[in-house]
């Protein structure tokens, strides 16, 4: 490929100059900016934000601010496997406590941690994806299950890290 | 796409996609919902489009196409909006004949196609099946969860392809705008003030009157908003209606917009619904494409632009003022009332939020005439109620009812009763803002005056039924971490007091709850509310108030007796061995993390109450069922 050749850094701002501009660096397209980065890196990585900022001729804290109020952005990586677990009301009732913690054991998740070491696999709850009447659900990615149960979503994670094995060889 | 430059270009267009869709005089509408989509809804609708093709039967004849149409074999596969009964996903309507088959696999295609299409016949075991009587029904309006609702925001979903601005038209789309032109916006805002709307995202406010003061307002510049941000856990009609009838919540704020004199719109919605922004999209350029919206909306004077704005998962964004600031890309944090949006709202400008539904309402009264949006309802809740009828019971889904409908009829009659014969126990309404209705309140009307006499609010309508296993308790304590989660820190009593609410409970569910805690907890409650500047501060404590005002003896027994009578609190549960039953296999004792269980070989096991953490692998693993938990 042509570009494996440009230094890394310097192809990741051509990638936010490209979404700044797409904005015209307006800073009330602060949020969709950061959507577009956070889909592009699966992250908000820190020296992007100061660029940002600079982009938009903003405070990096008014960045900063915004990108820490909403839960949908992320400081840190993510797995390549987002696993969202609802805990709306509705999988709450319907127990969605022990399929999280069924999903944080089989992926071997250590107690306060949300993604796996090897980036592999991030688990986290969400408030309530208005899929409640198949309670409870859960979304990898961007592929909604539902009525899971904890057998059910183990025998998913097997054949995603089977997915992902055979794609390493 | 020709753009239509008059009202009467959009009548002669609605005649025309009439004939048109009842040329395709056999319509398979696949659901295609979030709900039937997880359900592996779109595998079925491909496979429909297959295998008829494959049987030379003449499908997909797009409405526009009117030379592909042969009238005697003409067949239409649409993917259509939420028809509201999730639980039975995938779901496939069969029209004219109403038919609905639940539960639909891929390896039913082919039998559905032999037996419905081709043979006239209906495929028995596909069609509901009432779970607790075994009675089948096979037409969708004969099934009792359809049977008693009366869908008028509804109308549209699961009926209609909501990728097609042809198929709202020909069902009376854009009929409410058509005449709202002919009006004048006092006349326009007259009419909705008669109708006696309100709004449907929680707080109830008369509509007309908001339209009002966006009117009265000065400014040369307004907006209009819809309010998409159903951050509410347990209620999805906002989603069911952007996903399954976009363009009604377009026309409700084009009418808005045309009535306070807006030029501009914006439809904020969670990110969390990715299926209603790409929904939303294609209708807002399907409009444009016809002329409907734009710059000189059907050929008036008028002109309206709509934008979509992804929000980015914040709660506190449902919040009109915190929306707005959401809008021009700050912090979504509550801003004080006055001034109020329709003075002073986005970038400054007159501002007119309303939530989906009640945009969507809108249409009706302006095609329909205020009279008849008065017909059903009660009092001062006139018109209907969409409610997410989730939780513990028979047959969840998206009902719309009149307002004022009982709950028990919702529960009972429309929801098929508790699950698996379990008792009722209460029903939340209204998610984090809401309270518990009890069996008490099983006969109380549901509508915005009668709920609120009793400490709770219908919110934007979500019906979280639960059953005698369900621990009240524990399910305070889920809400109070929500919204403990989602307060945006402004507030000090906000930020500080639910959290020390939270800890309280999160003590009690613990199994170190004190008799004192419950009043603290009323204390906290009350002026948490007090001090708060939104709605999310005010109501928070709602679900901990009012269940600790209905059931003031679970509570108790969680702080006096440490005991949780549904045995869900798992620090109150204690496991003893039946000595009867246990073989002294020893197996439990190998399993238990703690060492708390003692035994010899082939004697009774017993386990130390101190050292256990009541994990309850030992209940899992004891072949003989000796393990008892209390």
């Amino acid at each position: 490929m042509a570009n494996t050749t440009v230094p890394k850094a310097q192809r990741s701002f051509e990638k936010v100059n490209e979404i700044v501009r797409k904005y015209e660096a307006k800073e009330s397209m602060l949020i969709p900016i950061l959507q577009e980065v956070q889909e592009e890196y699966r992250y908000l990585p820190e020296e992007i934000l100061t660029y940002i900022a600079t982009a938009l001729d903003i405070s990096p804290a008014t960045v900063y601010g915004v990108a820490t109020f909403y839960a949908q952005f992320s400081l840190n990586p993510k797995g390549k496997y987002v696993i969202n677990v609802c805990d709306g009301t509705a999988c709450h009732v319907r127990g969605s406590s022990p399929i999280l913690e069924a999903i944080r054991r089989k992926v071997g998740l250590a107690a306060g941690k949300i993604t796996t070491d090897d980036l592999g696999f991030t688990v986290q709850t969400v408030s309530c994806l208005g899929a409640c009447g198949l309670a409870p659900a859960v979304v990898i990615n961007d592929k909604v299950y539902g009525q899971v149960t904890e057998e059910a979503i183990e025998l998913i994670i097997d054949q995603l890290k089977q997915k992902e094995a055979e794609g390493d060889n | 796409m020709v753009k239509l430059r008059s009202t009467e270009d959009l009548k002669a267009f609605r005649e025309k996609c009439k004939q048109e869709l009842e040329k395709s005089k056999l319509r398979i509408l696949v659901c295609a919902g979030t709900g039937c989509v997880a359900s592996g809804s779109l595998e079925i609708y491909e496979e429909f489009k297959r295998l008829l093709t494959e049987k030379g039967l003449n499908v997909d004849c797009v409405l526009d196409e009117e030379d592909n149409c042969n009238n005697n074999k003409s067949f239409k596969v649409a993917k259509s909006g939420c028809h509201g009964f999730c639980a039975q996903g995938p779901l496939v309507r069969i029209e004219p004949e109403d038919i609905l088959y639940t539960h639909v696999k891929l390896d039913d295609v082919e039998e559905i196609i032999n037996e419905t299409i081709v043979g006239g016949r209906i495929v028995e075991r596909l069609i509901y099946e009432n779970p607790t009587t075994g009675e089948k029904f096979a037409k969708e309006h004969e099934i009792p969860f359809y049977k008693k609702q009366q869908r008028r925001v509804l109308a549209n979903c699961g009926v209609i392809d909501p990728e097609s601005l042809e198929e709202y038209v020909a069902n009376g789309g854009y009929e409410g705008l058509e005449s709202a032109l002919a009006k004048t916006p006092q006349e326009v805002i007259d009419d909705i003030i008669s109708a006696g709307l309100r709004g449907r995202g929680g707080g109830g406010f008369p509509t007309g009157r908001k339209l009002q003061f966006g009117k009265n307002a000065k400014g040369d510049k307004k907006y209009v908003i819809c309010n998409g941000d159903e951050g509410d856990p347990g209620a999805f009609m906002d989603r069911s209606v952007m996903e399954g009838d976009p363009h009604r919540v377009i026309e409700g704020m084009a009418i808005s917009a045309y009535a306070i004199g807006a030029d501009e719109g914006y439809i904020y919605v969670r990110a969390e619904y990715p299926m209603a922004i790409k929904r939303l999209r294609i209708a807002i350029q399907e409009a444009i494409d016809a002329g409907i919206i734009g710059d000189s909306v059907l050929g008036s004077d008028f002109s309206f632009h709509v934008h979509i704005k992804e929000g980015a998962g914040a709660f506190v964004c449902g919040e009109e003022t915190a929306l707005i600031a959401s809008i021009e890309g700050k912090r979504g944090m509550p801003n004080p009332k006055p001034p109020y949006p329709t003075d002073s709202g986005l970038w400054g400008c007159p501002t007119v939020i309303n939530n989906v539904e009640t945009l969507a309402n809108i249409p009706i009264i302006l095609s329909k005439g205020p009279e008849y949006f008065r017909g059903v309802g009660v009092g001062n809740s006139p018109g209907t109620k969409t409610f997410a009828l989730t939780g513990q019971v028979a047959n969840t889904g998206l009902i719309e009812v009149p307002m004022g409908t009982t709950l028990r009829e919702i529960v009972f009659d429309i929801g098929g009763g508790i699950l698996s014969g379990n008792k009722y126990k209460a029903v939340q309404i209204g998610g984090p803002s809401g309270g518990c209705l009890t069996e008490d309140h099983l006969d109380i009307n549901l509508d915005f005056d009668s709920l609120q006499s009793v400490g709770a609010m219908i919110g934007s309508g979500g019906l979280v039924v639960m059953d005698e296993k369900t621990c009240i308790v524990e399910v305070a304590r889920f809400f109070m971490s929500f919204t403990q989660f989602e307060s945006c820190g402004k507030c000090v009593l906000c930020r500080e007091g639910t959290k020390r609410m939270l800890e309280i409970l999160e003590d009690i569910v613990g199994g170190k709850g004190t008799p004192e805690h419950l009043e603290l907890l009323e204390e906290l409650g009350a002026t948490i509310s007090d001090g708060s500047l939104c709605g999310l501060g005010k109501t928070a404590p709602n679900p901990v108030l009012t269940t600790l005002k209905y059931f003031k003896d679970e509570y108790l027994r969680h702080v006096e007796n440490k005991v949780c009578d549904a045995k869900v609190c798992s620090a109150l549960k204690v496991y003893t061995i039946d000595p009867e039953l246990c073989k002294g296999c020893t197996r439990c004792k190998r399993v238990c993390p703690v060492g708390a269980i003692s035994g010899k070989v082939k004697e009774a096991h017993t386990i130390d109450v101190l050292t256990c953490i009541k994990c309850g692998a030992c209940v899992e693993t004891c072949a003989f069922n000796a393990i008892k938990e209390a």
